[in-house]
């Protein structure tokens, strides 16, 4: 006779993690999750729990932990202030498509509806923010809903889950049964390929004299790199990047024309509007890529091929839709395309390197005086940490500028916030970047305003020697924001200016080497004793106070009339 | 100024607690109003049917109907022209008798509009309409104007759709078919 074994919804949650595939869980406990934290204390041979030192930061480490390993990320929270504290976590990863699960506490069933100490609505609040939010109040459900909250997480368009878990659902007992969720009837995570759609999108490819493709991060979420790869090669296609999709393909492919939109180079923006056939694969025709849409690609067939339907026809209309798994559409429409050189189309863009190489490149690279540029420290570390470093980033012109200047040469190579655009995301992503994947060098560059945001994540770095190198471009400035105000705001730095602690001195409290470099002379010694340190690094370059961003396509403009220069 | 028109979207979604919600939400977010809501039980088991009546344009509507089956436990979205649906609206009135007695113009009214007498007391009726929503607002507005109006329902519009095919069964047939197969 088999006996039921009763186990508490604890230790129910524990054992479903822990059998879909989480080794890894970036938490802070509290009141509302204790029962969940003492049976994490039965696994820590399974489980590695990162305690971090704010859930903000937890959501983030997640992020950058499932998007360095391609693995679901996992944050376990309280209820109330731990729980809102991850919300901006939670809509930053819906915005970027990441797969986290976030598990918080709840109060017990009974006391739900009463003002109880830390009740808050956490369900409600993330619905609109999250890919799904579920509130489990018996034991029973635990093993079910937790097998769903991943399949959702990380089939289809991946993002964030939320499971809110009552307090009586954790004490209580039941049996643990074995779960697997491969199918959701309401949710179409594969949608069926139009073959028609596929070969009008071949036959427009065949016959363009100037295409040009779009490569978003959704060729890095479906795996289909090398689809990708065979796709541009086979009919001689150049393409450009979103800031999520830099590193498809190795910036050094001979196909690869760089980043697209606001700050990206002069070039794609330019032969957007030049090209008759647009593809964007696994893109979203972002306000930050295509400036106003009413002069974007308007001369150009557009095919997209995107997972979500929701996004085709969104912002751009689609002459062609492709709807599907961009690994089998790539494919499916590679096998119908016919050999081509483009060869005369592609040296075409040569011109606006060359243009943007002497008004912008050169001068932030190569200066000849003054003040360090964020640009060549960028460069400096990409030249040192040579191939298969993962750069992570903060956000304003930190950002820009390492997306401009770094050079990828692995897949899966680029943490950013580009859809949310969270300052203080670049830390406690480095995190989870290095937890993610030990085996490649993890940098963070970040400004002096983000890194406060975030900063006492270098607790959790110090704690567990996480090996992160953080670049701190500092400018003392909100220099993204004061950028703005000198271009549209006649120079009227209104509060962008930050009166910045001695960073040096608070890197050392937490235990972590660090170098300040000012004088052009040291910067490549300082980002080489970087990079032979083990453990974590900081460094900060004091950069230019009024650097700017170029070129620019200024908010609203047109994609091919970019500002080279201000 | 882009074009409005009035739509009708029916949604088909799982019988679970916080859909509306989530449904509601995606009409916030675009600032459409809805103009009239109904969720009720539908043909199939466990599945529920929103009928939603909203003003707004077609570049709107198609967001609309994107978003909301991008909601996990949406089955279907789609939305319909008048002409493409049957569609009724049942309404209530209750109505000040005293008024009733010395009106000879109001009993031809009820009569006109083909009201059906739900309950009579000596101070009030309650009469019950059942037809397109011009029409009950037209007796409404008529009722107004005869001021006897004490009290006024209506339900939002259903509908059904006009066409053979049944395309949230055949879509449920086509899901269960693949989830079968991955089960596999
Ligand atoms: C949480 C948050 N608050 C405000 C902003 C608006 N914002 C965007 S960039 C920026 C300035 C960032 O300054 P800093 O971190 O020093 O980076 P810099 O641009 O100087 O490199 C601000 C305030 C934001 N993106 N995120
Ligand atoms: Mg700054």
């Amino acid at each position: 006779m088999n006996e039921k074994q009763m186990i508490s919804g604890s230790e129910i949650l524990i054992r479903s993690l822990i059998r879909e595939g989480t080794d890894m869980i970036f938490g802070y406990p509290g009141g509302a999750i204790m029962p969940v934290y003492d049976a994490l204390m039965n696994h820590t041979d399974s489980i590695d729990h990162v305690l971090v030192r704010h859930e903000q930061g937890a959501t983030h480490a997640a992020q950058g932990y499932a998007r360095a390993s391609g693995k679901v990320g996992v944050c376990l929270v309280t209820g109330g202030p731990g729980a809102t504290n991850t919300i901006t976590g939670i809509a930053d990863a819906m915005l970027d498509s990441t797969p986290i699960v976030v598990i918080a506490g709840q109060i017990t069933t009974d006391l739900i509806g009463t003002d109880a100490f830390q009740e808050v609505d956490f369900t409600c609040v993330t619905q609109p923010i999250s890919k799904w939010s579920y509130q489990i109040s018996c034991p029973e459900e635990i093993s079910r809903v937790v097998a769903r909250a991943f399949f959702v997480a990380k089939s289809g368009r991946p993002g964030p889950v939320v499971l809110s878990v009552t307090k009586n659902a954790q004490v209580g007992m039941a049996e643990y049964i074995h779960e697997k969720v491969s199918f959701i009837r309401s949710y179409d995570d594969d949608p069926e390929i139009d073959m028609d759609a596929i070969e009008a999108a071949a036959d427009a490819i065949n016959h363009a004299q100037r295409p040009f493709v779009l490569a978003g991060q959704g060729i890095e979420l479906g795996n289909a790199q090398e689809e990708f790869r065979t796709f541009v090669e086979k009919a001689d296609l150049p393409f450009g990047c979103t800031l999520l999709g830099l590193s498809v393909l190795p910036s050094s492919h001979r196909l690869n024309k760089g980043m697209l939109g606001m700050h990206g180079n002069l070039c794609n923006n330019v032969k957007t509007n030049e090209c008759d056939v647009l593809v964007a694969v696994g893109m979203r025709f972002d306000d930050r890529v295509t400036g106003n849409v009413d002069t974007y690609a308007r001369q150009a067939r557009i095919i997209h091929l995107d997972i979500d339907a929701s996004e085709i026809n969104k912002n751009v209309h689609a002459d062609i839709p492709v709807l599907g798994d961009c690994r089998k559409t790539l494919k499916l429409i590679t096998e119908r395309l016919l050999p081509a050189n483009h060869g005369k189309w592609i040296s075409s863009f040569a011109q606006y390197d060359r243009e943007e190489y002497e008004k912008v490149v050169s001068k932030e690279l190569h200066p000849k005086e003054g003040p360090l540029n964020m640009g060549e420290v960028v460069d400096a570390v990409s030249r040192a940490c040579g191939a298969g470093a993962v750069l992570v980033t903060d956000v304003g012109q930190n950002q820009m500028m390492a997306a401009r200047y770094f050079r990828f040469s692995e897949k899966r190579s680029i943490i950013t916030s580009g859809g949310m655009g969270t300052m203080g995301f670049g830390v406690p992503a480095g995190i989870g970047a290095a937890f993610g994947r030990p085996d490649r060098k993890v940098c963070v560059f970040t400004g002096d305003g983000g890194l406060q945001m975030t900063i006492q994540e270098f607790g959790t770095i110090m704690e567990r020697r996480v090996p992160v190198k953080i670049i701190l471009l500092n400018n003392n400035y909100l220099g993204n924001v004061r950028q703005w105000q000198e271009l549209f705001f006649h120079k009227r730095y209104s509060f962008t200016r930050l009166d910045n602690p001695d960073f040096q001195i608070l890197s050392s409290a937490y235990g972590i080497p660090s170098k300040r470099v000012i004088d052009r002379k040291d910067l490549m010694p300082a980002v080489e004793e970087m990079m032979a340190e083990d453990g974590p690094f900081f460094l900060e370059a004091c950069v230019a106070e009024e650097g700017n961003v170029m070129p620019m396509i200024p908010p609203g403009g047109t994609v091919d009339n970019m500002l080279m220069e201000c | 100024m882009e074009q409005t028109a009035l739509y009708t979207i029916i949604v088909h979604s799982e019988n679970f607690s916080g859909i509306l919600n989530q449904v509601a939400a995606v009409f916030t977010r675009l600032q459409v109003n809805i103009e009239s809501l109904n969720v009720s039980a539908s043909s199939l088991p466990n599945v529920h049917k929103f009928t939603i009546c909203c003003r707004t344009t077609e570049k709107n509507i198609e967001k609309i109907l994107k978003q909301t089956v991008k909601k996990l436990d949406v089955i279907s979205a789609a939305c319909y022209t008048d002409k493409e649906i049957f569609s009724s609206e049942i309404a209530m009135y209750k109505i000040s008798t005293n008024v009733f007695d010395d009106s000879e113009s109001l009993s031809r009214l009820l009569r006109e509009y083909n009201t059906h007498v739900v309950e009579v007391t000596p101070e009030y009726i309650v009469v019950e309409l059942t037809g397109s929503g011009e029409d009950i607002t037209e007796l409404r507005e008529k009722l107004q104007e005869l001021g006897c109006i004490r009290q006024f329902v209506r339900s939002g519009r259903i509908a059904v759709t006009a066409s053979n095919a049944e395309k949230v069964s055949e879509l449920m047939e086509k899901r269960e078919q693949i989830g079968n197969k991955r089960q596999l």
